[in-house]
């Protein structure tokens, strides 16, 4: 892991986010955003981002990153099926299905 | 009545002074006639069901059962079976869990008595609870004012006594700031100390859920069978069980009380820093030894957090894709449309903005300088409470830098945000903290937040009740719901 003050260096293109690239993070966020909220939300998005800069304040170098609070390993159980029968409940719960499967368009033509 | 301990409700039950049923009715009648005037909850159940009553009489036959017959509201994220789970999101308008989630199945196993679905933000992001699909939550002190968010219903229901008791989560405020704003009793417990299977996620790694009452000692009543591992649950602590011990005296005796002088100064409403200043005296008052300590970088908890959990959001909310469960649109010709389509209709906007902004944060280019900076500071954060627990046993702050505002006067953004700074940098450590009620300010209710180390409730929730013991605040309740 790199943990030099160059990580932390703005990049000048990286200042503020533009229409292009908002819709680069809808495509990849899978949602729409109608062409008449993207200055909205644009701007909106770059309030955020000049707040969230205020981590430029100090340079971390060198601390480890937290993820999460407790330092716990990854719990790990026997690869053993232990909860059955639930297929027709869970089924249930989709807008569509059949006996066995969640059912979508069609993916091939 | 309704502005009965649980203790002395559990008394007059097994006393048969009151019956199950009887007990329960109150609380229902009270839950539908005020909820046109809070919009507290999403959903009220018909009535006690025959299994519920049975239960609870049942174990109040046996010894030991405080919390058998009392009734209460579930946040409306966790899952309830057969019983609708909104998120307060359209996205999950019609969802009705196949499963308990383990608090409601741990509290239903104790033979509480389920009246309520609290209303929330939308996914719980949001400070204001104006971010539901089910409509704003009213605060019943004034019902033209927010109530705090995003567990506001939950706080809205308990200040007008709709029920004596709600669960709620806290993700970087979410228990202790709507405490505050309605004049309750609040505790987000350690991270790992109650299960989050079956609690819908916000942000992993720092949603956790806690409980809203009007007395420290209620909270603790029913945190302590709320808690304990849980098999289901792979961040539930193995020594999450915890059981309360209500203190022998109100001396503070021995106690030391660290104080962020800085963040007292720099309240800029004089009423919110003479009630906060008033509690902290009381403190002193009973013994307790205050200390000025430092939090160096807690003043960039906001900053960090606003990377932090955007980002455990977006990961989280891509589960939400019209396939299994939750909306599906009826506009979709092919998968990809299906998705997009789906997502775009069932969430609200401030849910779409936060899923943008983590999907940012994590994209490729930024995940170094954003998203890996934020966890660093938030080790910092960490390390400062670590340096502060040393010298103290609990740390006294503020909740929130202002009392309920107006419905409409703050959009959400940032500047929405930078009203969380007091609640955000123990969210970010995992530790325990709560809000308990102190002298009004401008008629609205005020809270001091108690922060305590790691897996020690019991510091803050004895200090709290301590503090309850000797003040009255906590018994105040807005005059049109008595």
């Amino acid at each position: 892991m790199r943990a030099s003050a160059e990580l932390y260096r703005k990049e000048p293109e990286y200042m503020s986010i533009n229409r292009k690239e908002l819709t680069e993070i809808a495509a990849l966020a899978k949602l729409k955003i109608a062409d008449d909220a993207m200055d909205e939300i644009a701007n909106s998005m770059n309030d955020i981002k000049a707040m969230i800069d205020q981590m430029d304040e100090v340079t971390a170098k060198g601390v480890e990153p937290m993820s999460h609070p407790m330092d716990m390993r990854q719990v790990l159980r026997q690869d053993k099926v232990t909860e059955t029968g639930h297929q027709a409940e869970l089924l249930a719960l989709s807008a569509q299905a059949d006996e066995t499967h969640y059912l979508v368009p069609k993916v091939i033509e | 009545m309704i502005q009965l301990s649980i203790r002395e409700m559990a008394a007059m039950l097994r006393a048969k002074q009151i019956s199950v049923a009887e007990l329960s009715s109150l609380f229902f009648d009270r839950a539908r006639a005020f909820n046109q005037q809070t919009n507290a909850l999403t959903k009220v159940c018909c009535d006690i069901s025959a299994d519920q009553l049975i239960q609870a009489e049942t174990m109040l036959a046996q010894e030991g059962h405080v919390l058998a017959g009392i009734p209460l509201a579930h946040k409306d994220l966790f899952c309830t079976q057969g019983l609708r789970t909104t998120c307060g999101s359209n996205m999950l308008k019609a969802f009705i869990p196949p499963y308990d989630a383990t608090v409601v199945s741990n509290l239903k196993s104790q033979g509480m008595i389920t009246v309520a679905k609290a209303n929330m933000d939308e996914f719980a992001m949001g400070s204001s609870n104006e971010h539901s699909a089910f409509g704003a939550v009213n605060n019943p002190w004034d019902l033209t004012r927010v109530p705090g968010g995003s567990s506001g219903g939950s706080a809205a229901a308990v200040a007008a006594r709709m029920v004596p008791v709600a669960t709620a989560t806290d993700t970087g405020g979410s228990i202790r700031q709507p405490a505050a704003l309605c004049g309750i009793t609040g505790i987000k417990p350690s991270y790992g100390r109650v299960s989050r299977h079956g609690m819908v996620a916000f942000a992993s790694s720092l949603d956790q859920g806690g409980v809203m009452a009007a007395s420290a000692d209620d909270c603790a009543l029913v945190l302590s069978a709320m808690c304990g591992h849980d098999a289901l649950d792979s961040t539930s602590h193995v020594d999450a069980q915890w059981s309360w011990q209500l203190p022998e005296s109100n001396s503070m005796k021995g106690k030391k009380v660290g104080v962020v002088t800085d963040w007292i100064d720099g309240l800029k409403d004089e009423a919110i820093k003479q009630s906060t200043l008033e509690a902290i005296q009381t403190l002193k008052d009973q013994g307790a030894e205050v200390i000025d300590i430092q939090l160096p970088h807690a003043h960039l908890a906001v900053a960090a957090y606003y990377v932090i959990a955007p980002a455990e959001c977006s990961s989280n909310l891509s589960r939400f894709d019209g396939v299994r469960y939750g909306h599906r649109s009826e506009d979709c010709r092919d998968l990809e449309q299906l998705y997009v389509n789906s997502r775009t209709e069932g969430f609200g906007e401030e849910v779409k903005r936060r899923i943008m902004v983590g999907t940012w944060a994590l994209s490729s280019g930024y995940y170094d300088a954003y998203y890996l900076k934020a966890q660093k500071v938030r080790r910092l954060i960490s390390q400062d409470f670590a340096a502060a627990f040393k010298q103290v046993d609990v740390i006294a702050a503020p909740v929130s830098p202002e009392v309920a505002f107006k419905h409409g006067e703050k959009s959400e953004g940032v500047s929405m945000y930078q009203a969380d700074v007091f609640t955000i940098p123990a969210s970010l450590a995992g530790l325990p903290c709560l809000s308990m009620p102190v002298k009004p300010a401008h008629g609205l209710p005020v809270g001091l937040q108690l922060m305590g180390n790691y897996f020690d409730e019991q510091s803050i929730l004895s200090m709290a009740h301590q503090f309850q013991q000797v003040t009255a605040w906590h018994q105040a309740m807005p005059e049109a719901f008595l």
